[in-house]
Protein backbone atom coordinates (compact mmCIF):
# COMPACT_ATOMS: atom_id res chain seq x y z
CA UNK A 1 0.00 0.00 0.00
CA UNK A 2 2.76 2.49 0.86
CA UNK A 3 4.78 1.68 -1.89
CA UNK A 4 2.93 4.40 -4.57
CA UNK A 5 3.47 6.04 -7.23
CA UNK A 6 2.03 9.72 -5.98
CA UNK A 7 4.89 12.23 -6.08
CA UNK A 8 4.94 15.58 -3.42
CA UNK A 9 3.92 17.28 -6.63
CA UNK A 10 0.62 14.99 -7.16
CA UNK A 11 -0.16 15.87 -3.32
CA UNK A 12 0.95 19.99 -4.01
CA UNK A 13 -2.02 19.44 -6.83
CA UNK A 14 -4.45 17.78 -4.59
CA UNK A 15 -3.91 20.39 -2.46
CA UNK A 16 -3.92 22.93 -4.58
CA UNK A 17 -7.64 21.53 -5.75
CA UNK A 18 -9.03 21.64 -2.34
CA UNK A 19 -8.28 25.15 -2.31
CA UNK A 20 -10.38 25.46 -5.52
CA UNK A 21 -13.46 23.54 -3.24
CA UNK A 22 -12.57 25.85 -0.59
CA UNK A 23 -12.43 28.42 -2.43
CA UNK A 24 -16.01 28.03 -4.24
CA UNK A 25 -17.84 26.75 -1.01
CA UNK A 26 -16.57 30.03 0.79
CA UNK A 27 -17.79 31.81 -2.29
CA UNK A 28 -21.13 30.50 -2.12
CA UNK A 29 -21.97 30.04 1.15
CA UNK A 30 -21.48 33.52 1.93
CA UNK A 31 -23.46 34.60 -0.87
CA UNK A 32 -25.74 32.18 -0.37
CA UNK A 33 -26.33 32.99 3.33
CA UNK A 34 -26.71 36.54 2.60
CA UNK A 35 -29.39 36.20 -0.07
CA UNK A 36 -30.79 33.33 2.26
CA UNK A 37 -31.54 35.65 5.20
CA UNK A 38 -32.76 38.45 2.66
CA UNK A 39 -35.22 36.51 1.08
CA UNK A 40 -36.32 34.22 4.91
CA UNK A 41 -36.75 37.70 6.16
CA UNK A 42 -38.92 38.89 3.16
CA UNK A 43 -41.26 35.77 2.75
CA UNK A 44 -42.03 35.84 6.64
CA UNK A 45 -42.52 40.11 6.31
CA UNK A 46 -44.86 39.32 3.22
CA UNK A 47 -46.83 36.56 4.16
CA UNK A 48 -47.03 33.52 2.31
CA UNK A 49 -49.27 34.79 -0.84
CA UNK A 50 -47.10 38.04 -1.43
CA UNK A 51 -44.31 35.89 -1.64
CA UNK A 52 -45.55 33.20 -3.44
CA UNK A 53 -43.58 33.78 -6.93
CA UNK A 54 -40.33 34.06 -4.99
CA UNK A 55 -41.21 30.97 -3.05
CA UNK A 56 -42.04 29.57 -6.25
CA UNK A 57 -38.45 30.22 -7.63
CA UNK A 58 -36.72 29.26 -4.42
CA UNK A 59 -38.84 25.94 -4.66
CA UNK A 60 -37.16 24.93 -8.41
CA UNK A 61 -33.74 25.74 -6.90
CA UNK A 62 -34.93 23.59 -4.28
CA UNK A 63 -35.99 20.66 -6.32
CA UNK A 64 -34.00 20.76 -9.84
CA UNK A 65 -30.89 18.41 -9.10
CA UNK A 66 -27.71 20.95 -8.77
CA UNK A 67 -25.85 18.82 -11.50
CA UNK A 68 -28.55 20.33 -13.97
CA UNK A 69 -28.90 23.54 -12.46
CA UNK A 70 -25.03 24.04 -13.18
CA UNK A 71 -25.42 22.28 -16.80
CA UNK A 72 -28.43 24.70 -17.54
CA UNK A 73 -26.52 28.06 -16.04
CA UNK A 74 -23.38 27.47 -17.64
CA UNK A 75 -25.32 27.05 -21.23
CA UNK A 76 -27.46 30.10 -20.42
CA UNK A 77 -24.37 32.17 -19.57
CA UNK A 78 -23.30 31.26 -23.06
CA UNK A 79 -25.93 31.90 -24.86
CA UNK A 80 -26.53 35.26 -22.85
CA UNK A 81 -23.21 35.98 -24.06
CA UNK A 82 -22.28 36.83 -20.88
CA UNK A 83 -18.66 35.43 -21.08
CA UNK A 84 -18.38 34.50 -17.46
CA UNK A 85 -15.39 32.18 -16.35
CA UNK A 86 -16.42 28.39 -14.98
CA UNK A 87 -15.59 29.69 -11.64
CA UNK A 88 -17.67 32.56 -11.24
CA UNK A 89 -20.94 30.16 -13.67
CA UNK A 90 -20.50 27.95 -10.68
CA UNK A 91 -20.60 29.93 -8.00
CA UNK A 92 -23.58 31.97 -9.13
CA UNK A 93 -25.40 28.78 -9.37
CA UNK A 94 -24.13 27.38 -5.98
CA UNK A 95 -25.07 30.67 -4.23
CA UNK A 96 -28.78 30.65 -5.41
CA UNK A 97 -29.21 26.77 -4.50
CA UNK A 98 -27.80 27.70 -1.08
CA UNK A 99 -29.74 30.46 -0.73
CA UNK A 100 -32.95 28.08 -1.35
CA UNK A 101 -31.94 26.31 1.41
CA UNK A 102 -30.85 28.47 3.56
CA UNK A 103 -34.34 30.91 3.45
CA UNK A 104 -36.05 27.86 4.52
CA UNK A 105 -33.99 28.04 7.53
CA UNK A 106 -34.21 31.48 8.54
CA UNK A 107 -37.77 31.23 7.95
CA UNK A 108 -38.15 28.58 10.06
CA UNK A 109 -35.67 30.11 12.62
CA UNK A 110 -38.09 33.17 12.78
CA UNK A 111 -41.05 31.58 12.95
CA UNK A 112 -39.67 29.85 15.95
CA UNK A 113 -39.12 33.06 18.04
CA UNK A 114 -42.64 33.30 20.14
CA UNK A 115 -44.72 36.34 18.76
CA UNK A 116 -45.24 37.05 22.77
CA UNK A 117 -41.44 37.85 22.74
CA UNK A 118 -41.58 39.74 20.33
CA UNK A 119 -44.54 42.03 21.04
CA UNK A 120 -42.95 42.22 24.21
CA UNK A 121 -39.85 44.15 22.60
CA UNK A 122 -42.12 46.09 20.43
CA UNK A 123 -44.24 46.93 23.93
CA UNK A 124 -40.93 48.73 25.45
CA UNK A 125 -40.90 51.03 21.53
CA UNK A 126 -38.17 48.95 19.82
CA UNK A 127 -39.27 49.60 16.71
CA UNK A 128 -39.50 46.08 13.83
CA UNK A 129 -35.17 46.85 13.37
CA UNK A 130 -34.45 46.93 16.50
CA UNK A 131 -36.97 43.76 17.62
CA UNK A 132 -35.06 42.24 14.39
CA UNK A 133 -31.57 43.47 15.31
CA UNK A 134 -31.74 42.73 19.34
CA UNK A 135 -34.50 39.87 19.73
CA UNK A 136 -34.79 37.93 16.77
CA UNK A 137 -31.21 37.43 14.91
CA UNK A 138 -30.06 35.87 18.01
CA UNK A 139 -33.01 33.80 19.28
CA UNK A 140 -33.41 32.52 15.50
CA UNK A 141 -29.52 31.86 15.04
CA UNK A 142 -29.48 29.62 17.55
CA UNK A 143 -32.45 27.52 16.24
CA UNK A 144 -30.96 27.84 12.83
CA UNK A 145 -27.29 27.41 13.41
CA UNK A 146 -27.34 23.23 13.27
CA UNK A 147 -29.44 23.45 9.83
CA UNK A 148 -27.19 26.10 8.46
CA UNK A 149 -23.85 23.78 9.52
CA UNK A 150 -25.63 21.15 7.59
CA UNK A 151 -26.31 23.28 4.75
CA UNK A 152 -22.69 24.27 4.63
CA UNK A 153 -20.92 20.31 4.71
CA UNK A 154 -23.36 19.80 1.91
CA UNK A 155 -23.22 22.19 -0.57
CA UNK A 156 -19.26 22.10 0.28
CA UNK A 157 -19.63 18.23 -0.67
CA UNK A 158 -22.01 19.27 -3.68
CA UNK A 159 -19.06 21.43 -5.07
CA UNK A 160 -17.53 18.43 -6.08
CA UNK A 161 -20.11 18.91 -9.26
CA UNK A 162 -18.95 21.82 -10.25
CA UNK A 163 -16.46 19.46 -12.12
CA UNK A 164 -18.46 19.09 -15.41
CA UNK A 165 -18.21 22.42 -15.88
CA UNK A 166 -14.26 22.01 -15.99
CA UNK A 167 -12.96 23.32 -12.71
CA UNK A 168 -10.43 21.60 -11.50
CA UNK A 169 -12.09 20.73 -7.96
CA UNK A 170 -10.08 18.12 -5.38
CA UNK A 171 -12.94 15.56 -6.63
CA UNK A 172 -11.61 16.06 -10.13
CA UNK A 173 -8.20 16.24 -9.29
CA UNK A 174 -8.65 13.22 -7.81
CA UNK A 175 -9.77 11.29 -10.93
CA UNK A 176 -6.98 12.63 -12.61
CA UNK A 177 -4.39 11.12 -10.44
CA UNK A 178 -6.72 8.43 -10.57
CA UNK A 179 -6.65 7.41 -14.16
CA UNK A 180 -2.85 8.27 -14.84
CA UNK A 181 -1.61 6.58 -11.29
CA UNK A 182 -4.03 3.52 -11.65
CA UNK A 183 -4.53 3.72 -7.65
CA UNK A 184 -7.67 4.32 -6.77
CA UNK A 185 -7.97 3.49 -3.40
CA UNK A 186 -4.96 5.10 -2.28
CA UNK A 187 -5.63 8.65 -3.71
CA UNK A 188 -9.67 8.40 -3.27
CA UNK A 189 -8.40 8.04 0.60
CA UNK A 190 -6.73 10.82 0.42
CA UNK A 191 -9.22 12.77 -1.18
CA UNK A 192 -11.52 11.44 1.53
CA UNK A 193 -9.49 12.86 4.32
CA UNK A 194 -9.00 15.96 2.90
CA UNK A 195 -12.81 16.29 2.74
CA UNK A 196 -12.78 15.50 6.52
CA UNK A 197 -10.27 17.54 7.37
CA UNK A 198 -12.02 20.63 5.40
CA UNK A 199 -15.66 19.70 6.88
CA UNK A 200 -14.50 18.93 10.64
CA UNK A 201 -13.70 22.06 12.37
CA UNK A 202 -17.22 23.32 10.59
CA UNK A 203 -18.93 20.82 12.60
CA UNK A 204 -16.86 21.37 15.50
CA UNK A 205 -17.41 24.91 15.86
CA UNK A 206 -21.38 24.29 15.21
CA UNK A 207 -21.42 22.07 18.09
CA UNK A 208 -19.12 24.72 20.05
CA UNK A 209 -21.35 27.31 19.59
CA UNK A 210 -24.25 25.38 20.38
CA UNK A 211 -23.18 24.45 23.89
CA UNK A 212 -21.86 27.99 24.33
CA UNK A 213 -25.57 29.02 24.17
CA UNK A 214 -27.74 26.33 25.66
CA UNK A 215 -26.97 26.99 28.96
CA UNK A 216 -28.60 30.45 28.38
CA UNK A 217 -32.06 29.18 26.37
CA UNK B 1 -54.64 60.85 31.00
CA UNK B 2 -55.66 57.99 29.30
CA UNK B 3 -58.90 58.52 27.72
CA UNK B 4 -61.24 55.58 25.96
CA UNK B 5 -64.24 56.59 23.72
CA UNK B 6 -66.82 54.40 22.28
CA UNK B 7 -63.69 51.82 21.78
CA UNK B 8 -64.82 48.90 19.42
CA UNK B 9 -63.03 46.22 18.22
CA UNK B 10 -63.24 42.51 16.20
CA UNK B 11 -61.57 39.58 15.49
CA UNK B 12 -62.56 39.07 12.14
CA UNK B 13 -66.76 38.25 13.06
CA UNK B 14 -66.23 38.36 16.33
CA UNK B 15 -66.70 42.06 18.58
CA UNK B 16 -64.74 41.53 21.64
CA UNK B 17 -64.83 45.36 22.16
CA UNK B 18 -68.53 46.97 21.98
CA UNK B 19 -67.85 50.58 22.75
CA UNK B 20 -65.90 51.30 25.34
CA UNK B 21 -65.92 54.18 27.34
CA UNK B 22 -63.23 54.84 30.08
CA UNK B 23 -61.03 57.43 31.48
CA UNK B 24 -58.48 57.03 33.40
CA UNK B 25 -56.51 60.51 35.51
CA UNK B 26 -53.05 60.34 36.21
CA UNK B 27 -52.17 58.94 39.56
CA UNK B 28 -55.44 56.58 39.08
CA UNK B 29 -55.10 52.80 39.85
CA UNK B 30 -58.01 51.50 37.89
CA UNK B 31 -58.43 47.40 37.78
CA UNK B 32 -60.69 45.31 35.27
CA UNK B 33 -62.35 42.28 36.19
CA UNK B 34 -64.19 39.66 34.36
CA UNK B 35 -64.85 36.67 32.78
CA UNK B 36 -62.88 35.23 30.30
CA UNK B 37 -63.56 36.27 26.70
CA UNK B 38 -64.73 39.61 28.04
CA UNK B 39 -62.17 41.96 25.89
CA UNK B 40 -60.77 42.98 28.86
CA UNK B 41 -57.16 41.86 27.86
CA UNK B 42 -57.33 43.05 24.46
CA UNK B 43 -58.46 46.90 25.74
CA UNK B 44 -54.99 46.88 27.37
CA UNK B 45 -53.26 45.83 24.23
CA UNK B 46 -55.64 48.55 22.15
CA UNK B 47 -54.55 51.36 24.45
CA UNK B 48 -50.69 50.70 23.60
CA UNK B 49 -51.61 50.72 19.89
CA UNK B 50 -50.32 46.87 19.64
CA UNK B 51 -53.81 46.01 18.72
CA UNK B 52 -55.30 48.42 15.98
CA UNK B 53 -59.41 49.27 16.61
CA UNK B 54 -62.53 49.54 14.44
CA UNK B 55 -64.09 52.30 16.35
CA UNK B 56 -63.96 54.73 18.61
CA UNK B 57 -60.71 56.45 19.99
CA UNK B 58 -58.05 56.23 22.42
CA UNK B 59 -55.95 59.26 23.67
CA UNK B 60 -52.93 59.41 25.50
CA UNK B 61 -52.33 62.63 26.89
CA UNK B 62 -53.70 64.38 24.04
CA UNK B 63 -52.29 62.02 21.66
CA UNK B 64 -54.29 60.02 19.60
CA UNK B 65 -53.34 56.54 19.48
CA UNK B 66 -54.58 54.84 16.52
CA UNK B 67 -53.92 57.95 14.12
CA UNK B 68 -51.69 57.12 11.37
CA UNK B 69 -49.64 59.91 12.14
CA UNK B 70 -48.74 58.61 15.91
CA UNK B 71 -45.22 57.35 16.33
CA UNK B 72 -46.08 54.58 18.36
CA UNK B 73 -42.93 53.55 19.40
CA UNK B 74 -42.47 56.99 20.86
CA UNK B 75 -46.02 56.78 22.35
CA UNK B 76 -45.18 53.10 24.02
CA UNK B 77 -42.00 54.81 26.30
CA UNK B 78 -44.29 56.59 28.23
CA UNK B 79 -46.79 53.36 28.70
CA UNK B 80 -45.31 50.20 29.69
CA UNK B 81 -47.18 46.73 29.96
CA UNK B 82 -46.40 43.03 31.44
CA UNK B 83 -48.33 40.33 30.12
CA UNK B 84 -49.46 36.99 31.19
CA UNK B 85 -46.60 35.68 29.61
CA UNK B 86 -43.98 37.54 31.05
CA UNK B 87 -41.58 36.96 27.83
CA UNK B 88 -38.16 37.93 29.03
CA UNK B 89 -35.20 37.75 26.64
CA UNK B 90 -33.83 34.12 27.00
CA UNK B 91 -30.62 35.49 25.47
CA UNK B 92 -29.62 38.05 27.80
CA UNK B 93 -28.98 38.03 31.42
CA UNK B 94 -31.64 39.78 33.88
CA UNK B 95 -29.72 42.92 34.11
CA UNK B 96 -29.51 42.80 30.22
CA UNK B 97 -33.53 41.97 29.80
CA UNK B 98 -34.17 45.44 31.51
CA UNK B 99 -30.74 47.69 30.32
CA UNK B 100 -31.53 46.67 26.37
CA UNK B 101 -34.42 49.45 25.75
CA UNK B 102 -33.38 52.49 27.43
CA UNK B 103 -29.67 51.81 25.77
CA UNK B 104 -31.52 51.03 22.32
CA UNK B 105 -34.94 53.43 22.68
CA UNK B 106 -33.92 55.63 24.65
CA UNK B 107 -30.30 55.74 23.36
CA UNK B 108 -28.94 56.11 26.75
CA UNK B 109 -25.24 55.37 27.50
CA UNK B 110 -24.43 51.94 28.82
CA UNK B 111 -23.08 53.31 32.49
CA UNK B 112 -26.80 55.09 32.85
CA UNK B 113 -28.72 52.13 31.26
CA UNK B 114 -26.66 49.83 34.23
CA UNK B 115 -27.84 52.50 36.89
CA UNK B 116 -31.50 52.51 36.16
CA UNK B 117 -31.69 48.83 35.74
CA UNK B 118 -29.91 48.04 38.92
CA UNK B 119 -32.16 50.43 40.37
CA UNK B 120 -35.64 49.31 39.30
CA UNK B 121 -34.35 45.35 39.58
CA UNK B 122 -33.47 46.46 43.29
CA UNK B 123 -36.27 47.95 43.40
CA UNK B 124 -38.65 44.75 42.66
CA UNK B 125 -36.23 42.28 44.87
CA UNK B 126 -33.87 40.98 41.97
CA UNK B 127 -30.57 42.77 43.32
CA UNK B 128 -29.42 39.20 43.80
CA UNK B 129 -30.13 38.09 40.40
CA UNK B 130 -28.24 40.44 37.69
CA UNK B 131 -26.51 37.87 35.91
CA UNK B 132 -28.25 35.05 36.05
CA UNK B 133 -30.27 33.96 32.62
CA UNK B 134 -34.07 34.64 32.81
CA UNK B 135 -34.59 30.54 32.38
CA UNK B 136 -32.81 29.80 35.82
CA UNK B 137 -35.55 31.84 37.79
CA UNK B 138 -39.21 31.20 39.00
CA UNK B 139 -42.24 32.24 37.24
CA UNK B 140 -42.37 35.22 39.92
CA UNK B 141 -39.10 36.44 39.38
CA UNK B 142 -39.22 36.43 35.66
CA UNK B 143 -43.07 38.39 36.09
CA UNK B 144 -40.92 40.78 38.64
CA UNK B 145 -37.86 41.12 36.10
CA UNK B 146 -40.43 41.60 32.94
CA UNK B 147 -42.03 44.64 35.83
CA UNK B 148 -38.44 46.05 36.38
CA UNK B 149 -37.85 46.21 32.31
CA UNK B 150 -41.11 47.87 31.87
CA UNK B 151 -40.22 50.70 34.45
CA UNK B 152 -36.92 50.87 33.40
CA UNK B 153 -38.55 53.39 30.19
CA UNK B 154 -39.64 55.45 32.73
CA UNK B 155 -43.68 55.01 31.60
CA UNK B 156 -46.02 57.35 32.96
CA UNK B 157 -48.65 54.59 32.77
CA UNK B 158 -48.49 50.91 33.71
CA UNK B 159 -50.95 48.53 32.22
CA UNK B 160 -50.86 45.19 33.83
CA UNK B 161 -52.84 42.13 31.97
CA UNK B 162 -52.96 39.68 34.18
CA UNK B 163 -49.62 39.14 35.44
CA UNK B 164 -50.52 36.69 37.92
CA UNK B 165 -52.53 33.89 35.90
CA UNK B 166 -49.87 31.89 34.81
CA UNK B 167 -47.87 31.83 38.02
CA UNK B 168 -47.89 29.28 41.31
CA UNK B 169 -50.33 30.03 43.30
CA UNK B 170 -47.25 30.22 45.60
CA UNK B 171 -46.06 33.16 43.86
CA UNK B 172 -48.91 35.24 42.93
CA UNK B 173 -48.25 37.09 46.52
CA UNK B 174 -44.77 38.31 45.81
CA UNK B 175 -46.41 39.72 42.28
CA UNK B 176 -48.99 41.58 43.84
CA UNK B 177 -46.72 43.19 46.43
CA UNK B 178 -44.24 44.65 43.60
CA UNK B 179 -47.63 46.06 42.37
CA UNK B 180 -49.40 47.34 45.53
CA UNK B 181 -45.86 48.96 45.74
CA UNK B 182 -45.78 50.99 42.68
CA UNK B 183 -49.99 51.60 43.61
CA UNK B 184 -48.64 53.57 46.93
CA UNK B 185 -45.86 55.29 45.01
CA UNK B 186 -48.47 57.13 42.70
CA UNK B 187 -48.03 55.03 39.33
CA UNK B 188 -51.02 55.04 37.00
CA UNK B 189 -52.17 52.11 36.57
CA UNK B 190 -54.86 49.90 34.76
CA UNK B 191 -54.61 46.08 36.37
CA UNK B 192 -56.27 43.62 34.33
CA UNK B 193 -56.81 40.94 36.94
CA UNK B 194 -58.48 37.91 38.66
CA UNK B 195 -57.51 38.78 42.20
CA UNK B 196 -60.22 40.33 43.82
CA UNK B 197 -58.90 40.70 47.19
CA UNK B 198 -55.86 42.60 45.07
CA UNK B 199 -58.31 44.81 42.93
CA UNK B 200 -60.57 45.28 46.27
CA UNK B 201 -57.39 46.65 48.16
CA UNK B 202 -55.21 48.81 45.19
CA UNK B 203 -57.60 50.34 43.12
CA UNK B 204 -59.37 53.89 43.12
CA UNK B 205 -61.60 52.45 40.59
CA UNK B 206 -62.69 48.80 39.90
CA UNK B 207 -64.58 48.00 36.55
CA UNK B 208 -66.52 45.00 35.55
CA UNK B 209 -66.66 43.42 31.78
CA UNK B 210 -68.71 41.42 30.71
CA UNK B 211 -69.12 40.24 27.20
CA UNK B 212 -67.36 43.08 25.50
CA UNK B 213 -69.21 45.57 27.42
CA UNK B 214 -67.82 47.57 30.58
CA UNK B 215 -71.19 46.88 32.88
CA UNK B 216 -70.59 48.18 35.68
CA UNK B 217 -67.31 50.85 37.44
CA UNK B 218 -67.33 51.93 41.30
CA UNK B 219 -64.70 52.19 43.75
CA UNK B 220 -64.44 49.28 45.07
CA UNK B 221 -66.78 49.43 48.08
CA UNK B 222 -69.29 50.20 45.60
CA UNK B 223 -68.90 47.64 43.38
CA UNK B 224 -67.62 44.64 45.82
CA UNK B 225 -69.68 45.57 48.42
CA UNK B 226 -73.38 46.96 46.52
CA UNK B 227 -73.05 45.42 42.66
CA UNK B 228 -75.38 47.40 40.80
CA UNK B 229 -75.98 45.09 37.22
CA UNK B 230 -77.07 41.65 38.05
CA UNK B 231 -74.01 40.29 35.68
CA UNK B 232 -71.94 42.05 38.48
CA UNK B 233 -73.85 39.66 41.17
CA UNK B 234 -73.38 36.69 39.66
CA UNK B 235 -69.71 37.02 38.95
CA UNK B 236 -68.45 38.27 42.22
CA UNK B 237 -70.99 35.50 43.78
CA UNK B 238 -69.16 32.43 41.71
CA UNK B 239 -65.99 34.45 42.32
CA UNK B 240 -66.14 34.07 46.24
Amino acid sequence: MFDTALTWNDIAFLAQSAAMTLAVTAVSVTIGTVLGILFGVLRVQLGAIWSAPLTFVLDVFRSVPLLIQLVLGNALQSIAKLGWAPFTTSCVVLSLYTAAYCSEIIRGGIGAVPSTTRRAARSLGMTWWQDMRYIVAPLATRVSLPAWIGLTLGVMKDSALVLWLGLIELLRASQILVTRLQEPLFILMICGVIYFVISFPIARLGGYLERRWSPND
Amino acid sequence: MIEIKDVRKSFSTLEVLKGINLTVSKGEVVTIIGGSGSGKSTLLTCINGLEPINAGQITIDGTVVHAKDTDLNKLRRKVGIVFQQWNAFPHLTVLENVMLAPRKVLGLAKEKAEEIAVKQLTHVGLAEKLNVYPNRMSGGQQQRMAIARALAMSPEYMLFDEVTSALDPMLVGEVLDTLKMLAEEGMTMICVTHEMAFARDVSDRVAFFHHGVMAEIGTPDQLFGAPQHPDTQAFLASAR
